[in-house]
């Protein structure tokens, strides 16, 4: 019977091609959807120039990459994790709890973040004040933590338009959600005084457990609704932009300059973002970004290290390569990241 | 019967006329029109939204089959690319892309003087107008025809995406005012460039035969191998979802006694028919790639993850069609002799042959569509492979799938990549419909009827 014998063919080539996957030939990436554009240039450029497969980049969020990194060592575990923010203790134990101890951690450079608005709406010169009484959940009044009571951005801050509060930021599982939280709202709750009477009703056993439940209760945004997390990438956010000319976004640079003709940039405590401003510090909101790489993989995946030591070389991470031309700011102490991954330096410095 | 006419036992009867409408006829005729009303608004409505659909996605997807072509005549200088002269291409092939960017610099320099064109723009400037595939396809040809370094040779280069966008009137120098990549007296050297010839758009076969490329060059991405993906992909679905598939059919049709067992089999089956698609791609992660270890991003995987989704839709149609073949047909075969499985599989099973294939082929243009399992399962993000050799790299070398190449293209920055994410949508479309009506047409062809 014809229908037999093509199932057992079918299932003989199933088993044959199954045993033939053992061995796998190109990097794996997943990760941070902030680094994959520039992951994916290199992962190009890298396929051009070497004898490697081209390596496959993935996106997901720094969080979700992290933890598919730590899921153990063999060769369906993937080889680099991407990440906009430097790796946890959590995660590291996490890591080592699956077998995965010799992490190598590469800056790659520095990255951004910029609140754009529609380009025919208002423009804004925002203070990280601005944003903590924008979005916070409790804000200060006359020494007492009330509810957040603000509408509009003059509300905020009479010198802004009345326009409603709208904003569309990263959701908890991106990394630059940390940046922002940290460099933005925890600096206006700083600023505007909320800090401190948040630190003196806290509890907590000791100084260091008070500070984490006022740094805690500082980045607690509001949920009525004006805050919105966007779980998906920057593309998402600008499609809210564009159906909700009120909206304010949070986007990574790279982005934004691939979106002038829809986009217009705030300043942030006066500066204008842009690579020069980043790279000389003067704009507040920017983050280092990362890739990770298992150690344990090296010489096993073909190219694994010749990726990593391709990524961060002078021509492809430097002022004057692809990346920072994409909108990456170079790290000015690239020479001790490419020293460091031709070293195989692991974490904790046991190599 | 002769008292009828003198006292009528229905009243009205005796007043109606086939001429003049009774109020109650009135009212029910009116019904029928008004519900016959609704049925063609909603048809109408339906069409309109087609054609918005279709429309849109023709607007926006048809750009991406033109592209913008640059001319140059490229001399490949044997001091930069080959120092020793020996031709040897272990030496050729340590020059790095990086390496040839001059010679496209100088190349896009002398073309713009031959032509005696008045510029304020910079070399550099001038060569922001290609592609930053350039150096790679010029890379690719001196490792493929090493004789000719020291040779002037003419290159087609594609534009960059922001001058490709100008001339599909997509950017205008409005929109370009706060851009980096691209400056108005660059469109001004475009302008004279199109005169003169050197930079023209035509026809992209690199669209429909290419394969992804980076965020930095939107220009260059082309879905032809994440198309052979989905070909991988579907040729395992087909081997193994339809052998399984009618074999599981057959024998819960034909053989398997009627008892709760089969009954709890059956309501499973429908059960799986409607699970969301994205359980399957956890399920292919767990089993194929956690638990088998078998390759990540490969179309096998996503063929097998496929099957699952397929195999209820393809055994539902088999039993269905199964069940048409009238009885008379399994009696006479038996009266004549003929054992079960001879009666099923000469007779019941050719006759139920063209059903089985329509649910088939609708069921892998289900498969082609579905982006979501795919997710899981790796082959979905950035997967710029050649295209495959063999059928076993075919199998298991990563790769995507139309509708995940689609999805990846939404997502990216640059706004050429979404045209090439409608264009993307437009050749899914052309595959899914050209598979239906084959559909459709086996079924007109074929099916008989009892």
């Amino acid at each position: 019977m014809s229908f037999v014998k093509l199932t057992a063919s079918a299932l003989t080539l199933a088993a044959v091609s199954a045993t033939a996957a053992i061995a796998r030939d190109q990097v794996q990436v997943a990760g941070s959807s902030t680094v994959l554009p520039y992951a994916s240039i290199v992962a190009e450029a890298f396929g051009e120039n070497f004898d490697f497969p081209t390596p496959v980049v993935e996106s997901g969020g720094s969080s979700a990459g992290l933890k598919r990194f730590c899921e153990g060592v063999g060769e369906h575990t993937i080889d680099v994790a991407n990440a906009s923010r430097a790796i946890k203790e959590k995660e590291i134990k996490a890591c080592a709890e699956n077998g995965v101890t010799d992490i190598i951690e590469v800056r790659i450079g520095y990255d951004g973040i910029v609140f754009a608005s529609d380009i025919n709406g208002n423009g804004f010169e925002y203070t990280p004040t601005d944003w903590f009484l924008a979005l916070s959940d409790k804000i200060l009044m006359d020494g007492k933590m009330v509810a957040n009571p603000h509408k509009t951005w003059a509300d905020v801050n009479p010198a802004f338009p009345a326009q409603a509060l709208q904003a569309f930021i990263p959701g908890t599982k991106h990394g630059t959600r940390e940046v922002f939280e940290d460099k933005v709202i925890l600096a206006g709750c700083e600023a505007t005084g909320a800090f401190d009477v948040l630190l003196a009703t806290a509890e907590g056993d000791s100084d260091k457990a008070r500070h984490k439940a006022a740094e805690k209760a500082c980045i607690a945004l509001r949920t009525d609704g004006v805050s919105v997390d966007i779980d998906g990438d920057y593309t998402e956010t600008l499609a809210r932009i564009e159906s909700n000319k009120d909206g304010i976004g949070v986007f990574g640079l790279a982005f934004y300059e691939n979106n002038t003709d829809k986009l217009q940039v705030a300043t942030m405590s006066g500066v204008v973002p842009s690579t020069e401003s980043i790279a000389t510090g003067e704009y507040p909101v920017s983050r280092p970004l990362y890739f990770y790489v298992k150690q344990a993989h090296i010489g096993v995946i073909p190219g694994l290290k010749e990726y990593a030591e391709f990524f961060v070389a002078d021509e492809v991470a430097g002022p004057d390569g692809p990346l920072s031309e994409y909108g990456l700011v170079a790290d000015p102490e690239l020479v001790e990241t490419q020293d460091a991954v031709a070293a195989e330096a692991t974490m904790g410095g046991n190599s | 019967m002769s008292d009828l006419s003198q006292t009528p036992a229905h009243p009205t009867a005796s007043h109606s006329s086939l001429l003049t409408q009774s109020e109650r006829t009135k009212r029910r005729n009116a019904a029928e029109k008004r519900f016959k009303a609704y049925g063609a608004t909603a048809i109408a409505l339906g069409l309109a939204m087609l054609l918005v659909l279709v429309t849109t996605i023709v607007s926006r997807g048809s750009g991406a089959f033109q592209q913008t072509f640059i001319t140059l005549n490229v001399e490949l200088l044997e001091s930069k690319l080959d120092k020793n002269g020996e031709r040897n291409i272990e030496d050729i092939k340590r020059v790095t892309t990086f390496g040839y960017a001059p010679l496209v610099k100088t190349a896009m320099q002398t073309t713009v003087e031959g032509l005696g064109i008045e510029t304020s723009l910079k070399a550099k400037q001038m060569a922001g107008l290609l592609s930053k595939n350039a150096v790679a396809q010029l890379r690719a040809y001196v490792l493929e025809n090493p004789h000719q370094i020291g040779e002037t040779v003419e290159f087609r280069f594609l534009a960059q995406s922001r001058v490709d966008g100008y001339l599909k009137g997509r950017v205008s120098r409005d929109s370009i005012a706060n851009d980096k990549n691209i400056s108005a007296a660059q469109l001004d050297l475009v302008d004279t460039l199109i005169e003169a010839g050197v930079v023209e758009k035509t026809f992209n076969l690199g669209f429909i035969l290419g394969a992804d490329a980076s965020d930095q060059r939107p220009e260059a991405a082309g879905i032809g191998v994440s198309m052979l993906g989905s070909l991988f992909m579907m040729l395992v679905v087909l081997a193994l979802a339809l052998p399984i598939g009618v074999a599981a059919s057959i024998y819960l049709e034909e053989f398997a006694p009627k008892n709760w067992i089969t009954d709890i089999i059956e309501v499973n089956i429908s059960n799986l028919a409607a699970v969301p698609s994205i359980v399957f791609g956890i399920l292919g992660l767990a089993v194929f790639i956690n638990y088998m270890h078998l390759p990540t991003s490969a179309p096998l995987v996503g063929g097998l993850v496929l099957t699952l989704m397929t195999l209820p839709t393809i055994i539902i149609s088999t039993r269905a069609a199964l069940k048409a073949v009238p009885p008379s047909i399994r009696d006479a075969a038996l009266g004549v002799g003929a054992s079960k499985m001879q009666s099923v599989f000469h007779h019941v099973l050719p006759l139920a042959a063209p059903g089985i294939l329509t649910g088939t082929i609708i069921g892998l243009a289900q498969a082609l569509g579905e982006t979501a399992p795919l997710l899981l399962i790796g082959m979905v993000g950035f997967i710029a492979s050649n295209a495959p050799e063999t059928i076993a790299e075919g199998l298991l070398s990563p790769n995507s799938a139309m509708p995940a190449q689609i999805y990846e293209w939404a997502k990216r920055a640059d706004p050429a990549f979404y045209e090439r994410a409608w264009g993307g949508i437009i050749i899914l479309l052309v595959f899914l419909v050209t598979m239906n009506t084959v559909a459709v047409l086996l079924r007109r062809r074929f099916e008989r009827r009892w």
